[in-house]
């Protein structure tokens, strides 16, 4: 089995980015950037399913400038085996990317895709649903956990309710939540081994596919501000304050 | 403009969710029509046609959208929605799951989880875990969104009068099939409709002690809700969480109990009307954003506070 890993470049999951005080942009400079931590876990995953024989190659993909190959050098450190970079503007959006996606899958006759549930810069949530929707392929997003019997996939999914299990055709896409594994750190001989790993570089246009969007952001900008309150002493004039000050009980 | 909503239930009863993301179609302006895709779910249409400022209801009863397997259900909603302007559902796991399929259908962006309609074309949502809410304008001939339901009041579930239509197109892409469902059983309100949650965090040790924030939520009609560390520890199932990647809530009052205050537990949490943080550590970042703070040990608090309410 072929999997293919899409891994996102965003800023850190520590740093509270703002909005530029113009408007213009989200301001990311000096701000230090890492793989998405919900494709680290599609990684995870991937390199499991390997290492239990389940699958036999995984090709990490990300879309984006030059600097997106940093994340792909980690994913072959995890464990993945060669990477492509699709050349493409850093903000391209999740139908743009999930059409690029659905080339390669189809190029590189993958049988399964994981990527992450969520992008945390854009917050979008979209990109597994769109390419497994133009391709035709069976989804479980969500997923907490992945199983392989009998040429299908059994997946658990996170849903609001608590838990669902669905069985799904192959291929298909799976997005990965927080829940379905804990990812490993990359080894300092891994690292040094990914360098050596192939890393193809594509371009939209190699891929047939057109990536202009038809989202602009007007603005950005800060959201309302929370002030700090006051310290109450004790249990019984926190209950004071929430019954006669605020009168929220 | 006309709207498509998209019925967000279970096939006996209407969520709640439906009711904000109604909402929203109000403040786009436009005929709405609401599509409840599911199976012997009759109930559920009847109850949407009663909804406040809906005009028509579609109703697709069919074994193939029984548990509204995004395959289905997308093929369906691309369908009936090429005729519409907008199509709605809300921010569930269930509308995250069809939307942007269904958008990816129609050859559309998707929108996720506005907080605001500006215009027919233009939205705001937040970015970065809520730290930035941009101003998206769409292009595209249909606007295929998601709708944060904190962001909207319910319009009302009663006074409207809207003709039930049914949907004979069956969509079964026979791509994938449901097994099974562990749903947590509650007497409690539901996290994202009510007035009043108490939240647990790592701080709360284990699952036992959890029992507390219960018997507390019980005495003011509270749901229980928890942070990302205290339902990865095994405390609590994960439907409790709340977050970037959790829920979103923004009760009158959000206790938030042993939680330090990262920046994705606030994402789910910050739009509450009055914050309380009960937190041993008086630094804890928690304390920035509350309204109230009490700085005690947990144990100590939480049984002399179920005592005195
Ligand atoms: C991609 C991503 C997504 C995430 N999504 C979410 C999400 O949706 N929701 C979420 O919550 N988190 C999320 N997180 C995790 C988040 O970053 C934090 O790790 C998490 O919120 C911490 O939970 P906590 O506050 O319970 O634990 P901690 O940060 O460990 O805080 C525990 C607090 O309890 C206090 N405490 C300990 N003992 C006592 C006591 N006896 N009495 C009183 N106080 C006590 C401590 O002082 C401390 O402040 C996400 C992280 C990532 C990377
Ligand atoms: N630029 C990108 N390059 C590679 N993968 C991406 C990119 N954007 C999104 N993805 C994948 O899609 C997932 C969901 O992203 P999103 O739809 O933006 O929330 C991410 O976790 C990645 O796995």
């Amino acid at each position: 089995m072929k999997i293919l890993v899409a891994v996102k470049r965003v800023a850190d999951a520590n740093v509270k980015v703002r909005a530029k005080a113009d408007g213009s942009d989200v301001d990311l400079a000096n701000v230090k950037m890492a793989i998405n931590p919900f494709c680290e876990i599609a990684v995870e995953e991937a390199v499991r399913l390997k290492e239990k024989g389940v699958a036999t190659e995984i090709i990490a993909v990300s879309v984006g400038d030059k600097s997106v190959q940093e994340q792909i050098r980690t994913a072959l450190a995890l464990g993945a085996d060669r990477g492509i970079q699709v050349d493409a503007p850093k903000d391209t959006q999740p139908l743009a990317i999930s059409k690029l996606l659905k080339a390669i899958v189809e190029k590189e006759s993958v049988d399964l895709v994981i990527v992450g549930k969520q992008s945390i810069d854009g917050d979008n949530n979209q990109t597994g649903q769109m390419l497994a929707a133009l391709a035709g392929m069976s989804q479980a997003t969500f997923a907490s956990e992945l199983i392989f019997e009998d040429g299908k996939a059994s997946v658990t999914r996170e849903v609001d309710g608590g838990l669902q299990t669905i069985s799904l055709n192959l291929p298909a896409v799976v997005t990965a939540d927080l829940r379905l594994n804990e990812p490993r750190y990359a080894s300092l001989p891994n690292i040094m081994k990914a360098k050596k790993k192939p890393l193809d570089v594509l371009t939209p246009d190699d891929l047939g596919v057109s990536v202009a969007p038809t989202l602009i952001t007007v603005k950005v900008e800060p959201p309302a501000e929370r002030q700090a309150g006051v310290k109450v002493e004790s249990v019984e004039q926190l209950i004071d304050k929430l019954k006669n000050e605020a009168k929220v009980i | 403009m006309s709207i498509l909503v998209v019925a967000e239930h279970d096939n006996s009863t209407l969520k709640g969710a439906t009711l904000n993301t109604v909402a929203a179609a109000k403040a786009i302006g436009g005929d709405i029509t609401v599509l409840v895709a599911g199976a012997n779910c009759a109930d559920v249409a009847e109850a949407a046609a009663k909804v406040d400022g809906v005009s028509k209801v579609l109703a697709a009863d069919n074994a193939a959208y029984e548990h509204q397997l995004a395959e289905n259900i997308s093929l369906l909603v691309a369908e009936i929605g090429k005729e519409f302007s907008h199509i709605l559902a809300g921010a569930t796991s269930n509308g995250k799951n069809i939307m942007p399929r269904v958008a990816a259908l129609l050859d559309v962006a998707q929108i996720s989880e506005i907080i605001s309609v500006e215009s027919a074309d233009t939205f705001k949502r937040p970015i970065y875990a809520g730290n930035v809410i941009a101003t998206i304008q769409s292009s595209d001939a249909i606007k295929v969104i998601t709708v944060r339901g904190t962001a909207y009041d319910p319009v009302a579930a009663e006074g409207g009068s809207a003709s039930v239509e049914s949907v004979a197109s069956v969509q079964d892409a026979g791509l994938s099939s449901f097994i099974k469902e562990e749903l947590a059983v509650s007497d409690r309100p539901e996290l994202t409709s009510a007035k009043v949650i108490i939240a647990g965090g790592r701080g709360m040790q284990n699952s036992e002690s959890f029992k507390m924030l219960e018997s507390v939520a019980d005495k003011l009609g509270a749901a229980v809700g928890a942070s990302r560390a205290a339902v990865d520890a095994g405390f609590v199932s994960n439907d409790m969480q709340v977050g970037q990647t959790g829920k979103i809530v923004a009760p009158d009052l959000y206790i938030a109990v042993g939680i330090s205050g990262a920046i994705q537990h606030l994402a789910g949490m910050k739009d509450s009307k009055v914050i309380v943080a009960i937190n041993k550590d008086e630094d804890a970042p928690i304390f920035q954003i509350s309204d109230y703070g009490l700085v005690a040990d947990l144990f100590e608090a939480m049984p002399e506070l179920e005592q005195q309410l």
